[in-house]
C-alpha cells in the first residue's frame, strides 16, 4: 500500500519534472524565436544609425558597433551647397502631413460617429466606398491630377500634394475611427442625454474626451501615411515643396557620381527617429489603431 | 460583395419592420431621424472623396480615350489629339505601336513593349512577398501572442520596420545590398544585387518582405488573440496534439482575419512602386506596373491614363475575386459583424 503510494508519488513527479521540463523547453524556444524576431527587425534599422555616425573613407566597414563617429554626414545631409535642403524638406513633410492629418480628421470624425453609432441605410455601401478607397492604387488618380494640376499652374504646390494625399488618409481616417468608437461606452451618452444634455452637447462634453484618444492615436497613423508618401510627391512637387521621402530618394553627395551613403543614411535617421520615439511611445494604441477594423 | 448581401438582406428586414409598425413606430421614426444625422455626418467625406479620388478616376477614363498630341517617338510625325477610340488600350494589351507602315509590335525597350513583362513583374512580385510575408507573420503572430516576460520588447521591435518610410527603407537596403555592402560581406558573396535580374528581384522582395511583414504579423496576432484560450484547453484535454490543435482550431478560427490581412497586403502590393523604383529605377525585370504608368506620364499623359486605368482594373478584378471567392470580407469585419446580428 505504502510502496504504492509512492509509486504514484515518483511517478506524478517524474511527470511533473517531464511537463516541467518540456514548458522550459517550450520557453526556451519562445526566447529563442523572439530573439530572432527582434534582431531581424532592429538589426538593418541599427545599420542605418552606425552607417549614418560612420565616416564616409569607412562606409563599407563592417565592423558590427559604433566606429569612426563623426557628425560629418548629417551635415552633408543638411548641406545647401551640395543641393540637399533635407532642413527645407522636413518642414515641407511636416506641413504637408499635418494639414492632411488635420483636414482629414475634420472630415472623418464626422462620418465615424454615424457609421459607429446610428442606423442608417447604406451603411454597408458607405463602409464598402472607404474601404475600397482606401485600397485604392495612387497611380490611377496621379495622371489626371498631373494634367488637372499642370493645367492650373498648380504643379510643385502645397496644395497638389495634399489633395491627393487626403484622398488615401481620409479613408483611413474613417476606418479606424469607425472601430474606434464602435468601442466606446456609449451608455455615457444615453445617460447625458437623460440628464438633459442635447446630442450636440452629449458629443461635445461626454464623448469628446472619451474619444480624445482614438483620435490622437487615429492622427499619428494619418501623419505616418502622409509623412512616407512617395509616389505622388515624387511626380507633382518641385525643388522648394519637395517632401522627405524624395529628397532622400534623390540626395547628391560630395562626389558626383557616387552615391553618397554616409549622408542618406544620416537622412534616413533624422527622418525615422522621431517616427521610431512616437511609436514606440505609443505602440499599444498605435497596434490596436492597425488592426482595429481588420478582426473582430 | 457585402453590399449584394445587403440588398439581399433588405426585404427580410422590411418585411419584420412592416410587421412590428404598430408595435416600433417612434423606433422607426427614430431610425428616420437618424437616417437624416447620418446623411449630414457622412455627406462631407464622400464628398472629399469623390473629389479627390472620384473625379481623377472618371477624368483618366475620359483621357485614356483621347490621342496624345506631339511628335510620335517612333515614326517622327505630328500627332493631333482627338478621340482616340481604344488605340491606347490596344496600345498597351496587344504592345502595338504606330510606325510609318502601320501598326506592328512595339520595338523592344520601348515602354509600349513592357506591359506584359510589367504584369507579369507585378503578379511575381505580389505572389512572392505576400507568400513569404504571410508564413513570416504566422509565425511572428504565434510567437507574440505567448506570454513571456520582454514580450513588450517584441511587440516594440516589431513596429520599427513598420515606421520608417518605404523610401528610406529602399535606401537602407540599398546600401546594404551595395556591391562592397554588409549583406555581401556577411555572407562572403560577390553579387552585383541590383545588376541584374534574379538578385535585384531578391533584393526587392527581401526588402519588402522586411518592411511589411510586422503589418501582417499585427493583423494575424489580433485574429489569434479572438480566440478563447478554453477552446485550446478543451483540445488538449481530448488529446490533441500541437499540429491538430494548429490545424483544426487555430487555422480555421484565425481564417477571417488571415483572409483581410491577405487582401490587404495583396492590393498594397500590386500597387508596389517606392522600393524598384528607388533601388533599382526599374531595371533589370524589376518595372512594376506602377513604374510603367510614372514612366510614361513623362511621355504622355492620354496613354498614361490608359495604362492606370488598366492597372485599376486588375487591382479591382483580384480585390473581387478574393472578395468574392475567398472568403476575405472585409466590410463585413470592418463593420463589427453587425450584419450576422441583423439577419
Amino acid at each position: 500500500m505504502s510502496t504504492s503510494t509512492a509509486n504514484v508519488q515518483a511517478h506524478t513527479a517524474a511527470a511533473k519534472s517531464v511537463a516541467r521540463r518540456r514548458e522550459s523547453w517550450a520557453n526556451t524556444r519562445t526566447y529563442i524565436s523572439a530573439a530572432v524576431i527582434v534582431v531581424w527587425c532592429l538589426l538593418p534599422f541599427y545599420w542605418m544609425i552606425v552607417t549614418a555616425f560612420r565616416d564616409v573613407g569607412y562606409t563599407f566597414d563592417s565592423t558590427p558597433f559604433f566606429t569612426h563617429v563623426t557628425w560629418d554626414n548629417f551635415k552633408t545631409a543638411f548641406s545647401a551647397e551640395m543641393g540637399n535642403h533635407l532642413d527645407k524638406a522636413l518642414m515641407n513633410s511636416l506641413f504637408i502631413s499635418g494639414v492632411t492629418t488635420v483636414v482629414a480628421l475634420l472630415f472623418g470624425v464626422f462620418a465615424a460617429y454615424a457609421l459607429a453609432r446610428l442606423k442608417f441605410r447604406g451603411k454597408f455601401m458607405v463602409l464598402g466606398v472607404v474601404l475600397g478607397a482606401s485600397m485604392f492604387p495612387g497611380v490611377a488618380i496621379v495622371t489626371p491630377l498631373f494634367q488637372l494640376f499642370g493645367n492650373i499652374g498648380w504643379i510643385g504646390s502645397y496644395q497638389a500634394l495634399i489633395i491627393p494625399n487626403i484622398s488615401f488618409v481620409l479613408p483611413l481616417t474613417v476606418y479606424t475611427l469607425t472601430s474606434f468608437f464602435r468601442e466606446m461606452p456609449w451608455e455615457l451618452e444615453e445617460a447625458a442625454r437623460i440628464d438633459g444634455c442635447t446630442q450636440g452637447q452629449a458629443f461635445r462634453k461626454i464623448i469628446m474626451p472619451l474619444a480624445a484618444p482614438a483620435v490622437f492615436t487615429t492622427a499619428i497613423l494619418a501623419f505616418i501615411a502622409s509623412w512616407n508618401e512617395y509616389l505622388i510627391a515624387s511626380i507633382l512637387s518641385n525643388d522648394a515643396t519637395q517632401t522627405v521621402t524624395v529628397a532622400i530618394a534623390r540626395f547628391a553627395g560630395s562626389e558626383p557620381h557616387q552615391e553618397p551613403y554616409t549622408a542618406v543614411m544620416a537622412a534616413g535617421t533624422v527622418v525615422t527617429i522621431p517616427l521610431v520615439i512616437l511609436v514606440l511611445i505609443f505602440q499599444r494604441k498605435i497596434v490596436a489603431g492597425l488592426t482595429a477594423g481588420a478582426v473582430k | 460583395m457585402s453590399i449584394q448581401l445587403e440588398s439581399g438582406a433588405d426585404p427580410g428586414r422590411k418585411i419584420a419592420r412592416k410587421g412590428s409598425e404598430n408595435k416600433e413606430v417612434g423606433q422607426d421614426r427614430k431610425e428616420k431621424t437618424q437616417g437624416r444625422a447620418a446623411a449630414l455626418l457622412v455627406a462631407p467625406s464622400l464628398l472629399v472623396l469623390a473629389i479627390v479620388i472620384l473625379y481623377p478616376v472618371l477624368n483618366a477614363i475620359y483621357m485614356s480615350f483621347q490621342q496624345d498630341e506631339g511628335l510620335d517617338p517612333v515614326t517622327g510625325s505630328f500627332v493631333a489629339g482627338g478621340f482616340a477610340g481604344f488605340a491606347n488600350y490596344i496600345h498597351w494589351l496587344f504592345q502595338q505601336c504606330e510606325t510609318p507602315t502601320g501598326a506592328a509590335s512595339c520595338p523592344p525597350g520601348t515602354l509600349g513593349a513592357q506591359f506584359w513583362s510589367a504584369t507579369g513583374v507585378t503578379f511575381f512580385f505580389t505572389v512572392v512577398t505576400v507568400f513569404f510575408e504571410t508564413i513570416l507573420g504566422f509565425w511572428m503572430a504565434v510567437i507574440m501572442a505567448r506570454t513571456f516576460r520582454g514580450r513588450s520588447v517584441l511587440r516594440a521591435a516589431v513596429l520599427v520596420p513598420w515606421a520608417i518610410p518605404t523610401a528610406v527603407t529602399a535606401k537602407l537596403w540599398f546600401f546594404i545590398f551595395a556591391f562592397d555592402g554588409i549583406a555581401n560581406t556577411l555572407f562572403n558573396t560577390e553579387i552585383l544585387w541590383t545588376g541584374s535580374q534574379g538578385p535585384a528581384q531578391a533584393a526587392i522582395i527581401i526588402a519588402d518582405v522586411w518592411k511589411t511583414t510586422p503589418f501582417m504579423a499585427l493583423l494575424i496576432l489580433a485574429g489569434l488573440q479572438m480566440i478563447p484560450a478554453e477552446v485550446y484547453e478543451a483540445a488538449k484535454v481530448d488529446g490533441a496534439s500541437a499540429w491538430q490543435r494548429f490545424r483544426l482550431i487555430t487555422l480555421p478560427l484565425v481564417k477571417p482575419a488571415l483572409m483581410v490581412a491577405i487582401l490587404f497586403r495583396v492590393l498594397d502590393a500590386l500597387r508596389m512602386y517606392d522600393l524598384p523604383a528607388i533601388m533599382t529605377g526599374g531595371a533589370n525585370g524589376t518595372t512594376t506596373l506602377s513604374i510603367l504608368v510614372v514612366n510614361q506620364i513623362r511621355v504622355g499623359f492620354n496613354s498614361a491614363a490608359a495604362l492606370s486605368t488598366i492597372t485599376f482594373l486588375i487591382i479591382f478584378i483580384v480585390a473581387f475575386i478574393f472578395v468574392r471567392f475567398l472568403g476575405a470580407n472585409a466590410v463585413e469585419s470592418a463593420s463589427g459583424g453587425e450584419k450576422r446580428k441583423n439577419k
